[in-house]
C-alpha cells in the first residue's frame, strides 16, 4: 500500500517532505498515475490538489500568476488569461479531453515535462517564468531553464512548483497555436507550434516568437527564424526563406506516431499558416 | 484510513487503503457498479463520474482524494424514481448500443450541460470527445444530447413559470 497525503496548506507539504523525502508530487494525477500502475516501487504520494492558494489565478501590476494547480479547465476559463494570453487558452483547449482538462493542471503539464505537453510551446513565447518554492527559499526561473530534458527539470530535493508568472506586456498583435495529432482529442501532439507576430499596419513583421513541440527532447525556439523575419512582410516568400533554419533547429526523433522527417517538414510548413493572419495589421 | 465524503447525496464513510483506485471502491465497495472501467488510463471516459459537479476519471483519482468531495455517479442522476433528462433523453434516441460508454457518456454530458445549457452540435462532439463508444453510435448520441438540451430547457421554463405562479 502506498501512503497517500493530501495537505490542505502549503505548510504542511515541508514536514511530509522531510518525513518522506521519496515523495511523489502530483495535482491531477493523469500522467503520474497512469505512469504508477506499472510501477513496482511503492512511494508515497503527495497530492497537491488540496492547497488553495495553488489553485489561483491574479493580477499584479504587468504580471499574472498562475498557480501550479489551476486545472486547464479553470485556465481556459478565466477572464485574465482570455483578455492577455489567448495563445495559451488556443492551446489548452486541443489538450486531452474535457475530463483531462478538468483534473489536469499547468504545474503538471509543466513537471512532466513532456516535449509534447501542450501548454509548454505557448509559455516558451510568452516568456514564462516559474516560481519555485521550499521551506527555505522562493526562486524564479524562466521556464526555459527550468526544463532540461523528458521528464526532468531543475526542481531540486523538498522544492515544489508555486506557479507561473506571464507578463501581460506582451507587444504582439497575431497568436498562432496549432497541434498536429492523429485525432482531435486524447491525442499527444506528433507536431506543435505557437506563434506570436507583432505585425504592422503594412503588414511588416515587427517582432516574433516562435516555439516547437515535439520536435527536440525539450521545447525548440529559433530566434534565428525570429530574427530573419523582422523588417520583412509576412508573405509566403518570406517564410520560405526561413524554412531552412527552422529544419536546422529542430531534431526530431521517429516514434510510434511519425517518422522525424515528416516532424521536420511539417516543422517548417506549420509557418505557412501565419499567412491566415496576414490582413491582422489592416482590419 | 476513514474518508468522509457525499456519495450521491448520502453522507458517506468509507475504510479504504488510501492509494486504492475510486473507480474499484465504487464497484467492488459500494457495489456501484454503473462506473464501468475500460482503459485504466485516463483515454476511454468509462469511469467518469462528477466530482464536485465536473466530470473527472475515476480511475485516476485514489480513495484519499475523495475526502470532503461531493461525488454523483450515473446511479445518483435519476431522482424521485424518475430518470435525469439525459438518461430518459439516450433511451428516447437509441444512443445507446452496448452500453458500456453509457454511464460516462451521460456523466460529461451532464458536465457538457452545465457550462452550456445549448450547446451546437460540434459543441456536443467536443464534450463527448473524451469518451470513446466502439459501437460508434455517435450519431444518436448526439441527437440525445439535443433533445435533452431542449428538454431540459423547457423543464426550466416550466419551472420558472410554476414559481412565478
Amino acid at each position: 500500500m502506498r501512503e497517500v497525503f493530501i495537505p490542505d496548506h502549503l505548510d504542511e507539504i515541508w514536514d511530509i517532505l522531510e518525513r518522506e523525502p521519496k515523495a511523489l508530487l502530483y495535482a491531477g494525477g493523469t500522467d503520474l498515475l497512469v505512469r504508477l500502475r506499472a510501477s513496482k516501487t511503492l512511494e508515497p504520494l503527495i497530492c497537491l490538489d488540496g492547497i488553495h492558494e495553488l489553485k489561483e489565478i491574479y493580477q499584479q501590476g504587468n504580471l499574472v500568476f498562475i498557480g501550479s494547480c489551476v486545472s486547464h479547465t479553470k485556465l481556459m476559463e478565466n477572464p485574465l488569461i482570455q483578455k492577455y494570453f489567448p495563445l495559451l487558452i488556443q492551446a489548452v483547449k486541443v489538450l486531452g479531453s474535457p475530463p483531462v482538462r478538468n483534473m489536469g493542471t499547468i504545474g503538471g503539464n509543466i513537471c512532466t515535462a513532456s516535449p509534447a505537453g501542450d501548454t509548454l510551446p505557448p509559455l516558451y513565447t510568452l516568456g514564462a517564468v516559474v516560481e519555485i518554492r521550499s521551506i527555505e527559499s522562493n526562486r524564479l526561473m524562466p521556464l526555459k531553464g527550468f526544463i532540461k530534458s523528458p521528464g526532468k527539470t531543475a526542481l531540486q530535493k523538498s522544492e515544489i512548483v508555486y506557479g507561473v508568472w506571464i507578463s501581460t506586456d506582451q507587444d504582439y498583435n497575431v497568436c498562432h497555436y496549432e497541434k498536429v495529432g492523429q485525432r482531435k482529442a486524447l491525442a499527444i501532439a506528433i507536431a506543435s507550434f505557437a506563434a506570436l507576430l507583432k505585425l504592422s499596419e503594412s503588414g511588416i513583421i515587427e517582432n516574433a516568437r516562435f516555439a516547437w513541440g515535439s520536435m527536440a527532447p525539450v521545447i525548440v525556439t529559433s530566434q534565428e527564424a525570429e530574427g530573419a523575419l523582422i523588417g520583412r512582410p509576412l508573405t509566403e516568400e518570406s517564410l520560405r526563406a526561413v524554412v531552412p533554419l527552422v529544419e536546422k533547429a529542430v531534431s526530431p526523433i521517429d516514434d510510434v506516431r511519425a517518422s522525424a522527417e515528416y516532424r521536420r517538414i511539417v516543422a517548417g510548413n506549420l509557418l505557412f499558416r501565419l499567412l491566415k493572419h496576414r490582413n491582422h495589421g489592416n482590419t | 484510513m476513514k474518508v468522509f465524503f457525499i456519495l450521491n447525496g448520502l453522507q458517506t464513510i468509507i475504510d479504504v487503503d488510501p492509494d486504492r483506485r475510486v473507480v474499484d471502491i465504487l464497484r467492488e465497495d459500494l457495489q456501484l457498479t454503473g462506473t464501468k472501467e475500460g482503459c485504466g488510463s485516463g483515454e476511454c471516459g468509462a469511469c467518469s463520474i462528477l466530482v464536485d459537479g465536473e466530470s473527472r476519471l475515476s480511475c485516476l483519482i485514489l480513495a484519499a482524494q475523495l475526502e470532503g468531495r461531493q461525488v454523483v455517479t450515473v446511479e445518483g442522476l435519476a431522482a424521485g424514481g424518475k430518470m435525469h433528462p439525459v438518461q430518459e433523453a439516450f433511451v428516447e434516441h437509441g444512443a445507446v448500443q452496448c452500453g458500456f460508454c453509457t454511464p460516462g457518456m451521460v456523466m460529461a454530458v451532464v458536465d457538457l450541460l452545465s457550462r452550456n445549457a445549448e450547446p451546437t452540435r460540434s459543441e456536443v462532439r467536443e464534450g463527448i470527445s473524451g469518451n470513446l463508444c466502439r459501437c460508434t453510435g455517435y450519431q444518436k448520441i448526439v441527437d440525445a444530447v439535443e433533445a435533452a438540451a431542449k428538454a431540459m430547457k423547457n423543464e426550466g421554463l416550466r419551472v420558472k413559470n410554476d414559481g412565478e405562479g
